[in-house]
């Protein structure tokens, strides 16, 4: 084994000296006491599995009820009377006929078109609730504050700690501490008590499954950790399984699957473009966006299922049967509730369409697949 | 019959000159669960230090470097159909291939089971 890659755990586990930098959530200790591997991710320093192990944390999280640290995600509150109309000049969804208490996955988008993040925008009544991604999220702010600082109040939450409580009885556990969840559509969030814990609780989450994401004060975050925890239903679950869970659902990464040089017609997302904004634009990028959406892409993100048991990682190259360079992986590894390889990734057009016969070269070897449909888990959201 | 062990975390077991070589079970807590191995064909010739074979886990891929090197005379097919084997019984039944050896001076390199546990332990 190559003794470095396996002391580290192939970058599980973080030395002393490489996590001394590592800013920590405030959910660090109790990570420790659980026997989490670390990480460090997006410059914190995050539990990657605990001790049951990724495939075990994935399975629970489709069985049961997993509970993840997400507090590394940078959360950013937008008020303002002009806030939604704001908002839309930098994203392609519609933001104004938000209506209370809803949620939006939505995309900021640069002046080419190209994704600079994926956000979650919820309208909290007097502000808009943004849940960006850790390591865009200071950037995110600091391009929301340029675009609408003179007419709006834009901050990070940094004394807000988020826990996502994620899988099939999630809302029974939840509900425990206020029956009032189980009222909660998919994408629908609101301020509530759990127990005594003030909280903004939205029903969404990462892993295709039913499941809430709960902002709440950082020094309450662990107190309501363990209270779910102790649940029967509940495990805690680390970034390895959230990984696995959002690639079986055909979720984007930020970083792997869309970033800076991909538009959302490419990523597939053209759904996250509402009716309205379609037709009106107005939104950066919204030339390049709403031709890509006329006249389609030279490559569209695709899901992909290697025929044999070898994963295909982020990076590998597709081929044609003919073994032509069609695209590349983009996300790639095991699914546990697929019980195979799975993978997303960026294909020619004229080859995306699903059933279509491919390759993969991993390490030299060109190994049969197939381009197939998203989800590879069916979502099983509380609509 | 003699088992040496490595640095990187492999075990050879030698038995006249022919040596049969799998990882640790440290190292199958360290990669957690296995979900595919890659094993070289019998007939390759594995070079000392040179990638042998394959390991993956539901989150990473890892290479296995050959300790000792030798010509492959088996591999363990078990390996391909039931992966998780690894993580079950990784110095037993989830051995990776069998090899004649090259160079029996090689085995001198690498370290007795008392020798790795301390290594580990230092880790």
């Amino acid at each position: 084994m190559d003794a470095r890659r396996l002391a580290r755990g192939e970058e599980m586990i973080v030395s002393e000296q490489e996590s001394a930098t590592a800013r920590r959530t405030p959910l660090f200790e109790l990570h420790r006491e659980l026997g989490a591997k670390f990480v460090t991710f997006a410059g914190y320093e995050m539990p990657i599995q605990y001790q049951a192990g990724i495939m075990a944390e994935h399975l629970q999280c489709r069985s049961g009820a997993a509970l993840f640290d997400v507090s590394h995600m940078v959360q950013i509150k937008v008020a303002g009377p002009d806030a939604a109309l704001g908002l839309e000049r930098l994203v392609p969804g519609n933001i104004k006929d938000l209506a209370p208490n809803r949620a939006r996955y939505t995309l900021l988008t640069n002046d080419a078109g190209g994704i600079l993040d994926d956000l979650i925008v919820t309208n909290a009544e007097d502000h808009l609730y943004i849940v960006a991604n850790a390591a865009t999220g200071a950037a995110d702010l600091a391009h929301i504050k340029a675009e609408l600082g003179t007419t709006c109040e834009v901050e990070a939450l940094a004394d807000r700690a988020l826990l996502a409580l994620q899988g099939p009885l999630a809302a029974q556990v939840l509900a425990r501490l206020n029956p009032r969840v189980m009222q909660l559509r998919f994408m629908e969030g609101c301020d509530l008590k759990l127990g005594m814990i003030e909280a903004r609780v939205s029903r969404l989450g990462y892993t295709g499954e039913d499941g809430f994401e709960i902002s709440l004060a950082a020094e309450q975050a662990t107190d309501l950790a363990r209270l779910l925890l102790a649940a029967p239903e509940v495990e805690a679950a680390g970034l390895g399984a959230r990984d696995s869970l959002r690639l079986e659902a055909g979720l984007c990464l930020y970083g792997n699957d869309i970033d800076a040089t991909r538009t959302p017609i490419e990523a597939d997302l053209a759904w996250t473009i509402g009716k309205r904004r379609r037709e009106e634009g107005g939104f950066a990028g919204h030339e390049v966006i709403l031709r890509q959406l006329r006249e389609g892409t030279e490559r569209k993100l695709v899901g992909v299922r290697p025929t044999g048991r070898a994963p295909a990682r982020a990076g590998t190259e597709i081929q044609s049967v003919t073994g032509a360079p069609i695209g590349k992986v983009t996300s790639g590894g095991y699914g546990p509730s697929v019980g195979a390889p799975v993978a997303l990734g960026y294909v020619v057009t004229n080859a995306a369409e699903i059933g279509t016969e491919i390759q993969l070269d991993v390490r030299g070897r060109s190994l049969p697949a197939e381009i197939v449909a998203l989800p590879f888990v069916p979502h099983r959201y509380h609509r | 019959m003699t088992r040496y062990y490595s640095k990187d975390h492999e075990w050879v077991e030698v038995d006249g000159d022919v040596a049969t070589v799998g990882i640790t079970d440290h190292a199958q807590g360290q990669l957690g669960d296995v979900v595919f191995v890659e094993l070289p064909e019998a007939g390759k010739v594995l070079t000392k230090g040179k990638e042998a074979a394959v390991v993956e886990s539901v989150k990473a891929a890892s290479d296995v470097y050959a300790a000792v090197s030798g010509t492959v005379i088996q591999a363990n097919s078990a390996l391909e159909a039931t992966p998780s084997l690894v993580n079950e019984d990784a110095e037993g039944e989830a051995w990776f291939f069998k090899l004649t050896l090259t160079d029996q001076s090689e085995l001198g390199e690498l370290m007795d089971k008392e020798a790795y546990d301390a290594f580990v332990a230092s880790l």
